[in-house]
Order: structure tokens, then C-alpha cells, then sequence
């Protein structure tokens, strides 16, 4: 066994773990998993308004100090 | 714009709500530094075109000197304030929880402030390591790190605080950020000091260069291209209002563009010392590298499948989408160019430089521009931007010097190429160096006037976004979905 045998493995393993990786994420079992993952960006607008209700109300508070 | 300024106020959620204080700092500095960087640029190309603009303030103002505070202002200025103001506000948003830190966060961003001014005035001044992408000083290298091991730490820190099940993808590549470049910086900038402001590289040789473009290529694969496909992975699919065209691909392309690009540096150094067996490697690794590079590009442009229609009135869309469009050609170009053949005629001509500019101008600064756009109102109560066709002459303005750009810089690099690889019949050059640079003069010119054309759009964003942030009062009472009925601020 020579290093050409580690480089061979080290293919492989890359290989397996490319595979593994696919399937992992497109196996059906996870379908709706991922799904709800994708819509993460939409699904914070309530606490989004809340931040920018914060934040008016600094503007306010600015305006007022000026 | 201090953090605690508003604390009489009753609707004062504390830590339910997110932190766009930094978001907004950053989101503002992307915009300066951008012009900042830009500007120099464009002066450093016009230097080129008339030599004698070098001579503004010798030996302060050497193309030599300059250059490199281009480099540094629009990678590390430019593109890490919108890396910072947009990882800062996704992390926030897709994690449903306020960043993690405390005074962290200020850190980060006045650490990094200090960092720019300080290779703003050592670079100049001709303080530099000579390595390229890593020119500055080892003071300054050691406040980096200790900036980005405090941006990892509000970062990670939000990531863990997280209100949901799942990270968001987005999150999957500004993490793949954060923690590759902390990694690089600390490697490639590994020295010896001898004095405050003189040190000398901990390798030697080859294995000095080799380590120099594992961090250089690495710079562009995690810093200008995970970072800014993490803004992508956000801002089009909010932009568009539909979810990316597919999650599942997503994951797919985080995981092969992390452990392919990695290895593709030693394209930079072929026909080198380095070792044959270490090139080819770098060859097929960045050939292979098209892969998920194309991936995700398409995964990107297909979010927008079934809402075509929207690039028609929503200029800000179309920078994101148009981003995503260079971001194709140039990581087509970039392996072509990684082919040994193919770089015998590329390498030191004006064809690197078009190379890195489609990736530059055309996909790190229009997708950020896209993301500002974006973010501007939103951060500041607003329903758009104060004016949506100035942002569509924005768009105009950088496409078409994005693509004047890079024309002219493909005509020089090829004329430049085959002139220095021209022999007369006994074995002879046919051409000397200069006989190059002067063919490559039109190319020059050209670069120049697109160069300008992008920066221009620059300040005509500047203008956009300062009169959004002015035209409070008015804005207020027609925004529909604000919940509270309050009198608005005079401002």
C-alpha cells in the first residue's frame, strides 16, 4: 500500500460523501422539512414590525431631541 | 444613532426585537466606502490612460501605492460593510431572534472602521507586506483578527439563540464565511515582526506563494463569493417574494462549493516553482468548480421562475438577477482561464483584470448594490426608496460599465497575450513589453469611462438613499401596513 492508495481512498470517500449528501437532501422524507426551511425569510414578518415600531419611535424620539 | 437612545419610549420591545442599529451603520458605510473605493479606482485606471496623474502627491499617489488601497477599500470596505450589514440583518430575521453580543456588536463595527482608516493611511504611505489581498501590517492583521472573532462570536452566538428549528441556508454560507476567512487570515499573515511596522512572511519560497494564493483564491471563493451567495440565498427570494427555487439544491451547493473551492489556488502559480503535480491539481479542482458554482447561480435565477415579470418594474430585482448573470460568466471564464493552455496566454495580461472585474463589479458590487436597495427602506420605515427610477438609471449605468469594463479588458489581455508570446523566425520576441502596453491604450481609455459609469451610479445611489432617510414625514402616512396610527415625526 503506497500513497496512491490513500489518494484512491480519499476519492472514493469524497465520492460516497457527494452521494450521501444528495440524497440526503432529496430524499422525499425531508420534502416538507425543507420546505418550511425555504419559507424561513417570510416567516418573521410580525417581529420584523415590531423592530421597525422600535425603531419609529427612536426617530421620534431624535426628532423630538433635535 | 446610538443603541440606547430611545429608552422612554412604551413600545420599547428590548430583546424581542431585532438590532438594526448595525445593520443600518453598515448598510451607510457600504454605501461610503463603495464610493471611497470606486473613486480610487477610477483614478488609478485614468493614471493608466495619463501617466501623469501619478504625480498628484509623490510618492503618495503611485499607481503602485493606490492600487492596493483599491483592492483593500472595495473587497474589504465595500464588500465586508455589506457582508456585515447583511449576514447582521438575515441572521436577525431567519433566526427570528435579536443579534447575540452585546457590546460585541458595536466592536465589530468600529474595530472594523479602524481597520479600513488604518490601511487607508499605512498603504499610502508604502507600509505593506507585499502580499497581494493581505497587504496590511501585522498590527493592523492582529486587530482583524480580533474583529472577526468577535463578528464570529455575535454571529455564531445569534445562530445558537435561534427562535427556529432550522438554519436558513443563507446562514449556512456567511457561516462558511466567517469561519474560512478567520482561518485564512491568521495562516497567510503569519509573520515575523522586526519592527511596529515592517515584518517578515513565516514561509519561504514556493510554499510562501503557495500559501499566499490558498488564501488569495480563497479570499474570492468564501469572501466574495459564500458571503455574497448568502446575501443571495435572502435578498431574491425576498426581493421576489417567492421561496428559492429549490432548498434541496441549496444544500447540495453549499457542500460542494465549500470543499471545491478550497484547493483551487494554485492556478494562480502556473508554470511556477510550485510543484507540476500541485498546478494540475488547482487546474482540475477549479474545472470542476463550474459545477456548483453553476448551481447555485441557477438555483438563484430560477427563484424567479413564474415572476419574470417583476425584473419589468423593479429595478432592485434586476440588479440581484443581473448579478447572478455575471456571476455565471465569470465562474465559466474563471476555470476556462485555470486551464494551463488557456492561462499561458492569460496570465499578467489585462484579461485577469477584466476576469476579477465581472466578478468584481458585475456580481459582489451589484448584488450588495441589490441588497442595499433592499434593505434602505426597510430599515428606515419606508415603503421604497425615494426614487425607484434613479435606481433604474443606477442599474443602467453599472451594467453598461460592468460590460465596458471587462470588453475592453478581454481585448487587451488577448492582444497583450499574443504579443508577448509572438516570435520572429531566428527565435526572437517580436514584441517588447512596452510595444504591449502600447496597443493596449484604447483598452485603457475604455476601462476608465466604464469604471466611471459604475462609480457615477455609486453617488447617484448615495443621493437616492440620503433623501430616503430624509423624506420621513411624508413617507409615513402612506404606508398601509404600519400598525400604529401615531402622528408622524416631523422630521
Amino acid at each position: 500500500m503506497d500513497i496512491n492508495d490513500v489518494r484512491g481512498f480519499a476519492t472514493v470517500l469524497m465520492m460516497i460523501a457527494f452521494v450521501g449528501i444528495c440524497w440526503w437532501a432529496f430524499s422525499p422524507r425531508r420534502k416538507k422539512r425543507f420546505s418550511d426551511a425555504a419559507n424561513l425569510p417570510f416567516e418573521d414578518e410580525q417581529k420584523h414590525q415590531q423592530a421597525q415600531a422600535e425603531s419609529e419611535s427612536r426617530d421620534k424620539n431624535d426628532s423630538t431631541n433635535k | 444613532m446610538g443603541s440606547h437612545s430611545s429608552t422612554s419610549e412604551p413600545q420599547l420591545l428590548g430583546d424581542q426585537s431585532y438590532n438594526y442599529d448595525v445593520v443600518r451603520q453598515f448598510s451607510i458605510m457600504t454605501v461610503v466606502w463603495g464610493i471611497v473605493g470606486m473613486g480610487i479606482g477610477v483614478l488609478i485606471a485614468c493614471q493608466l490612460v495619463w501617466p501623469v496623474l501619478n504625480d498628484i502627491f509623490q510618492p503618495y499617489t503611485h499607481f503602485g501605492r493606490l492600487r492596493p488601497l483599491h483592492t483593500n477599500a472595495v473587497i474589504f470596505a465595500f464588500g465586508g460593510c455589506a457582508l456585515m450589514a447583511t449576514s447582521f440583518y438575515v441572521v436577525q430575521r431567519t433566526c427570528q431572534t435579536r443579534l447575540f453580543g452585546g457590546p460585541l456588536v458595536p466592536f465589530v463595527f468600529w474595530g472594523w472602521q479602524t481597520v479600513i482608516v488604518l490601511a487607508a493611511i499605512t498603504l499610502p504611505l508604502g507600509l505593506t507586506t507585499t502580499k497581494e489581498y493581505a497587504e496590511l501590517e501585522w498590527p493592523i492583521d492582529i486587530l482583524i483578527t480580533l474583529v472577526w472573532v468577535a463578528y464570529g462570536i455575535v454571529f455564531f452566538g445569534t445562530v445558537v439563540k435561534r427562535k427556529t428549528s432550522h438554519i436558513y441556508v443563507a446562514n449556512w454560507f456567511f457561516g462558511g464565511f466567517i469561519i474560512t476567512v478567520g482561518i485564512l487570515h491568521v495562516v497567510n499573515s503569519a509573520a515575523i515582526p522586526v519592527s511596529l511596522t515592517k515584518s517578515y512572511s513565516a514561509y519561504a519560497g514556493a510554499a510562501d506563494a503557495m500559501v499566499q494564493w490558498w488564501y488569495g483564491h480563497n479570499a474570492v471563493g468564501f469572501f466574495l463569493t459564500a458571503g455574497f451567495l448568502g446575501i443571495m440565498y435572502y435578498f431574491v427570494p425576498k426581493q421576489a417574494g417567492r421561496p428559492v427555487y429549490s432548498y434541496q439544491l441549496s444544500i447540495v451547493h453549499f457542500w460542494a462549493l465549500i470543499s471545491l473551492y478550497i484547493w483551487a489556488g494554485p492556478h494562480h502559480l502556473h508554470y511556477s516553482a510550485l510543484p507540476d503535480w500541485a498546478q494540475s491539481l488547482g487546474m482540475v479542482m477549479s474545472l470542476i468548480l463550474l459545477a456548483p458554482s453553476w448551481g447555485g447561480m441557477i438555483n438563484g435565477i430560477m427563484t424567479l421562475s413564474g415572476a419574470w415579470h417583476k425584473l419589468r418594474t423593479d429595478p432592485t430585482l434586476r440588479f440581484l438577477v443581473v448579478s447572478l448573470s455575471f456571476y455565471g460568466m465569470s465562474t465559466f471564464e474563471g476555470p476556462m482561464m485555470a486551464i494551463k493552455t488557456v492561462n499561458a496566454l492569460s496570465h499578467n495580461t489585462d484579461w485577469t483584470i477584466g476576469h476579477v472585474h465581472s466578478g468584481a463589479l458585475g456580481w459582489v458590487a451589484m448584488i450588495s448594490i441589490g441588497a442595499i436597495y433592499h434593505l434602505v427602506p426597510v430599515l428606515y420605515g419606508r415603503s421604497k426608496m425615494w426614487s425607484v427610477p434613479l435606481i433604474n438609471t443606477h442599474f443602467w449605468l453599472a451594467t453598461g460599465g460592468t460590460v465596458l469594463y471587462i470588453a475592453s479588458m478581454w481585448v487587451n489581455g488577448i492582444t497583450q497575450g499574443l504579443m508577448r508570446l509572438a516570435f520572429n523566425q531566428d527565435g526572437s520576441l517580436t514584441y517588447s513589453f512596452i510595444d504591449s502596453i502600447e496597443a493596449s491604450y484604447g483598452g485603457y481609455i475604455v476601462r476608465a469611462f466604464g469604471g466611471g459609469l459604475f462609480f457615477l451610479g455609486m453617488l447617484l445611489m448615495a443621493y437616492n438613499i440620503y433623501r430616503t432617510t430624509l423624506s420621513a414625514s411624508e413617507e409615513h402616512t402612506i404606508l398601509e401596513e404600519k400598525p400604529d396610527t401615531a402622528a408622524p415625526a416631523v422630521a
